[in-house]
């Protein structure tokens, strides 16, 4: 197997890795990074679980090489807060009850940040379709969908 | 009772207050931990298990010498290196198949390696030789004299008392209700209305967005520490243990966050292979990580339900009687499926009051994925038929029928199928609150010329299905500054429990809600001793245990001051962190108390010490059931009841169904934490949901068609409805801490049937089992020529 030695900035902090040819970037932020906050469900690209930004886009991480990320910028959940102070769609999601379980949380975290930074004021229909690959299986979504909406009219 | 006098006493403000969740900064950051979270360092080895092929065979010969022979592999074991039996009922299987496999995905032997690509090629060269037998593809079919056997030795296997196998067939449990003479009624004529119907469940899967993982390592002395996704950590350690023939004080079990559960992490399903494989490996941790794939199919699904009703009433829409044989799809083995079929039995009446009930309700083996609890534990699947037929009869006899759930629903004192007699319940209330909430008799103009819209009502009942002895324990201690360690054994698997009951034991105690943390994850070498995270039982069973220990630890701290203070304990009370006196009006902060106790007069010494407050709790009062009969004084702590009712639009020309929206009202007895109930009967509903319209596991020939999440679709945030109004109903029960009773399991109950009579009333016609895809809901218009 050969391997490749990228650079790449993860929240932030500038990452020296070598990595196998087949190695995914959720197996490299899990892994080798030990960002565990980043979710393994499914490793086919179907949950959203495992959404990171990747220079700006929101990706399915289980879906793209590692070796593909030298120079990329990565956000994971991790990186969403700053100094202490939680992102307001973090914030926002705690106060709705949107959090069950936890595990999806990460991804439509990610999923909802990278809406908002392109979007500062979505429709519901814009959220719902934006979140639409991010499975969750406790809340029945509505407490989320009400979570982002808020986290927008607090930007704005 | 603690909790008895606890109810009629004033209720604590933190009671019934929505407190945020004490795990939800953790969960927004990414710190929460999860069992695949967790780091072995480079001693880890990797896991893969050599599944069936066949649905049912006799396994010939197995040949692990090419996979022992591969570099990096560590470790081969098969069923020939593990004779015991493991089940939580009926111990009716192996840890790895030894003779026969019975379903597609069956263990039958397992590889330790370096990493997951080895493990994964080695078991690839194990090479076993099957002779393949007839499978039993359906239950009806299997419960028949004619179906093979898919464990001829079932009357040689160990079962709990109150499960009733029949040796010689394929039916695990018969559970008989014989209450009055339903066979006199139908006799006699006395019925003005009777409808007979058949429904068909299918199999459908918990689908928890973290799939199973198990992480096992044994030492040399033999301990064995399991970590994993786990609802059951103590009984995991009491099964496990009990099949290798250890003591459960050598079995240990890590239990952090579980990633959704839905009951598929209930018991043990892929755990005991991880811990069987970890025994040859010398020492080394082995992680055993299912696939989305294998989770689809190798760990529980929900038992699939062929259910024949028939009703009757009077003139008046009163129900006079039923008759209902349930034939449940247990599948290869029956971990809780036993349990699941004596549920149905005795709650197969509906949240009805019938006169004359005569139920058959068996469990049958088929070669089938093994078929576990998920949430509601045959609820769902039993009500989806009967709430469906209910509706059917109402129209028969001509009542509204909204209006002919109000006649006949449980009240309090109803005489229920078993022959005792209903608790305290809210359920009329819930009816009437639905009612009131979807406009019940309204039709609104569909959105669109090729749409049509419509409502549908179904009620519910459920019980926390256990043993009659399941037991809860918690402990509580005070740290230095007064904050409080709150020990418990059940689980947080985002239901919230957790934050219920550090509320409850603040509430209990005295301190503010931010004072209280509890010691996780649970590990059954600390952890106080909890049966298992089911049945919606923790609010009720482990918080009647956190009431009593936190009740303890209070006792200690007031006897102290007040012997201190020379007082009566009775004038001494905790409020905020602060023991005061009402009547010297004297006070001192816990924390100058809980650790270091209190110097006696005239520096003569000291007194008191550290505080550590214990509680349990475990009903006593459930008696047995008639075999006969199924009648008996208590057949269960209690029932959760309520009500659902939906708005739906169908398209005249896809089959589309969209719900619009959704009401929901049950009694919780108490809701200790507004919010996080509605929060339940939200997840809950669109779960419901999701099971109603979309899912479904197709199995060909015991070959799972749609392992995945593109061929096995579930509910997203395009599909929940617009509005789901959660409506809380609280008749406090008896021996509830505050009152309060189970909620988690009862919310996805009653969707599939309100979803089906909603599409009736639409269209006027009944779309078959579910899922009501569009595909099904079109091709029965067509069939009933409304289609467009």
């Amino acid at each position: 197997m050969a391997f490749h030695r990228i650079t790449l900035t993860v929240n932030g902090e500038i990452e020296l890795v070598d990595v196998p040819s087949n190695m995914t970037l959720l197996q490299l932020l899990r892994d080798k990074l030990v960002l565990t906050g980043t979710k393994n469900g499914c490793a086919a690209g179907e949950c959203g679980a495992c959404t990171v930004i990747l220079d700006g886009e929101p990706v399915n991480s289980c879906m793209v090489l590692a070796a593909e990320c030298d120079g990329a910028q990565v956000i994971t959940v991790e990186g969403l807060a700053h100094d202490g102070t939680l992102d307001p769609v973090q914030e926002t999601i705690i106060e709705q009850g949107g959090v069950q379980c936890g595990f999806c949380t990460p991804g439509i975290l990610i999923s909802a940040r990278a809406l908002l930074d392109r979007n500062v004021d979505p429709s519901d229909y814009e959220i719902r379709d934006a979140l639409v690959g991010n499975l969750c299986r406790c809340t029945g979504y509505l407490r989320i969908i009400d979570a982002v909406r808020e986290a927008a009219s607090r930007a704005s | 009772m603690v909790s008895k006098e606890m109810a009629s006493v004033k209720i604590p403000d933190l009671i019934g207050k929505s407190v945020p969740r004490l795990d939800a900064r953790d969960k927004v950051t990414g710190a929460a931990r999860f069992a695949d979270d967790l780091q072995f360092g480079p001693g880890l080895l990797y896991a893969r298990i050599k599944r069936s092929p066949f649905p049912h065979a006799i396994i010939k010969s197995i040949d692990i010498s090419k996979a022992q022979a591969l570099p990096g592999v560590k470790a081969v074991v098969t069923g020939k290196d593990f004779p015991g039996f493991i089940g939580l009922y009926l111990l009716d299987r192996h840890i790895f198949c030894r003779d026969r496999v019975r379903y597609v995905g069956d263990p039958v032997a397992g590889v330790a390696a370096v990493s997951e690509e080895i493990a994964e090629k080695a078991v690839e060269l194990i090479q076993v030789d099957y002779e393949v037998l007839e499978p039993v593809l359906d239950p009806e079919f299997g419960a028949s004299p004619d179906a093979p056997l898919v464990h001829p030795d079932l009357s040689e296997y160990e079962v709990v008392p109150f499960i009733l196998p029949r040796a010689g067939t394929n039916i695990s449990n018969h559970f008989k209700i014989r209450k009055g003479d339903a066979d006199g009624v139908w006799n006699s004529g006395q019925c003005a209305a009777v409808v007979e119907r058949k429904y068909r469940v299918p199999h459908v899967q918990h689908v928890p967005i973290e799939p199973h993982v198990a992480i096992a390592q044994v030492n040399e002395g033999g301990t064995v520490t399991l970590w994993g996704s786990s609802q059951s950590p103590f009984a995991q350690r009491n099964l496990i243990a009990k099949t290798l023939g250890i003591s459960q004080s050598d079995m240990r079990v890590i239990a952090p966050y579980v990633g959704g559960g839905f009951g598929s992490k209930a018991g043990v399903s892929m755990e005991a292979l991880a811990v069987a494989i970890a025994m040859k490996t010398k020492g080394r941790p082995v992680k055993l990580r299912l696939t989305r794939e294998e989770e689809f199919y190798t760990v529980f699904v929900r038992q699939g339900l062929v259910a024949y009703f028939k009703m009757g009433c009077d003139e008046n829409g009163r129900l006079l009687a039923m008759e209902n044989k349930f034939y449940w799809d247990g599948g290869a083995y029956t971990e809780y499926g036993v349990n699941m079929t004596r549920a149905a039995g005795y709650s197969s009446s509906g949240p009805y009051e019938v006169p004359h009930v005569k139920t058959d309700s068996y469990c049958v083996y088929t070669n089938h994925p093994v078929s576990g609890p998920m949430r509601g534990f045959g609820m769902p699947e039993m009500h989806a038929g009967l709430e469906q037929c209910i509706d059917d009869l109402a129209e028969a006899i001509g009542i509204d029928p909204a209006e002919f759930r109000k006649i006949n629903c449980l009240k309090t004192d109803s005489i229920l199928v078993t022959g005792s007699k209903m608790h305290a319940t809210g359920l009329p209330q819930c009816v009437q609150e639905v009612i009131r909430a979807i406009d019940w008799g309204r039709k609104e103009p569909p959105s669109a010329p090729h749409k049509r819209r419509g409502k549908g009502i179904a009620l519910m009942w459920k019980a926390p299905a256990m043993p009659p002895n399941a037991g809860s324990s918690a402990w509580v201690e005070l740290n230095e500054d007064a904050t409080v360690t709150l020990g418990v054994g059940g689980q947080e698997i985002g239901q919230g429990t957790f934050t219920a009951m550090a509320q409850m034991a603040a509430a209990a105690l005295g301190v503010p809600y931010d004072w209280v943390r509890v010691a996780a994850p649970v590990d059954t070498q600390y952890s106080p001793y909890e049966w298992q995270t089911v049945a919606s039982r923790l609010t009720w069973s482990m918080g009647n245990a956190v009431v009593n220990a936190a009740r303890d630890a209070r006792r200690q701290v007031i006897e102290l001051v007040a012997e201190a203070w020379d007082e009566d304990p009775e004038d001494l009370d905790i409020v905020a962190g602060e023991v005061i006196s009402y009547k010297s009006e004297e006070s001192i902060s816990l924390k100058d108390i809980v650790v270091y106790g209190l110097p006696k007069p005239n520096d003569s010494g000291w007194m008191g010490g550290p505080v550590v407050g214990r509680g349990t709790f475990m009903p006593t009062y459930v008696t047995g059931l008639d075999p006969e009969t199924g009648q008996g004084e208590r057949a269960v702590v209690h029932y959760t009841t309520g009500a659902q009712a939906v708005e739906v639009e169908v398209d005249m020309q896809t089959g589309a169904v969209e719900v619009l929206r959704a009401v929901a009202a049950f009694d919780v007895g108490k809701a200790i934490n507004p919010e996080l109930v509605k929060s339940q009967m939200e997840g809950g509903f669109v779960q419901g949901l999701s099971t109603a319209l979309f899912e479904s596991l197709q199995l060909k020939d015991g070959v799972l068609q749609n392992p995945s999440f593109v061929d096995y679709r579930i509910a997203t945030s395009s599909d929940a409805p617009a509005d789901i109004h959660a409506i809380i109903v609280e008749v406090p029960q008896d021996d509830g801490p505050w009152g309060a009773r189970g909620i988690g399991e009862h919310s996805m109950v009653p969707t599939i049937p309100a979803i089906a009579n909603a599409i009736y009333d639409a269209i006027g016609v009944r779309p078959g089992p579910p899922p009501f895809t569009a595909e099904k809901v079109y091709l029965a218009m067509l069939d009933a020529a409304i289609a467009e």
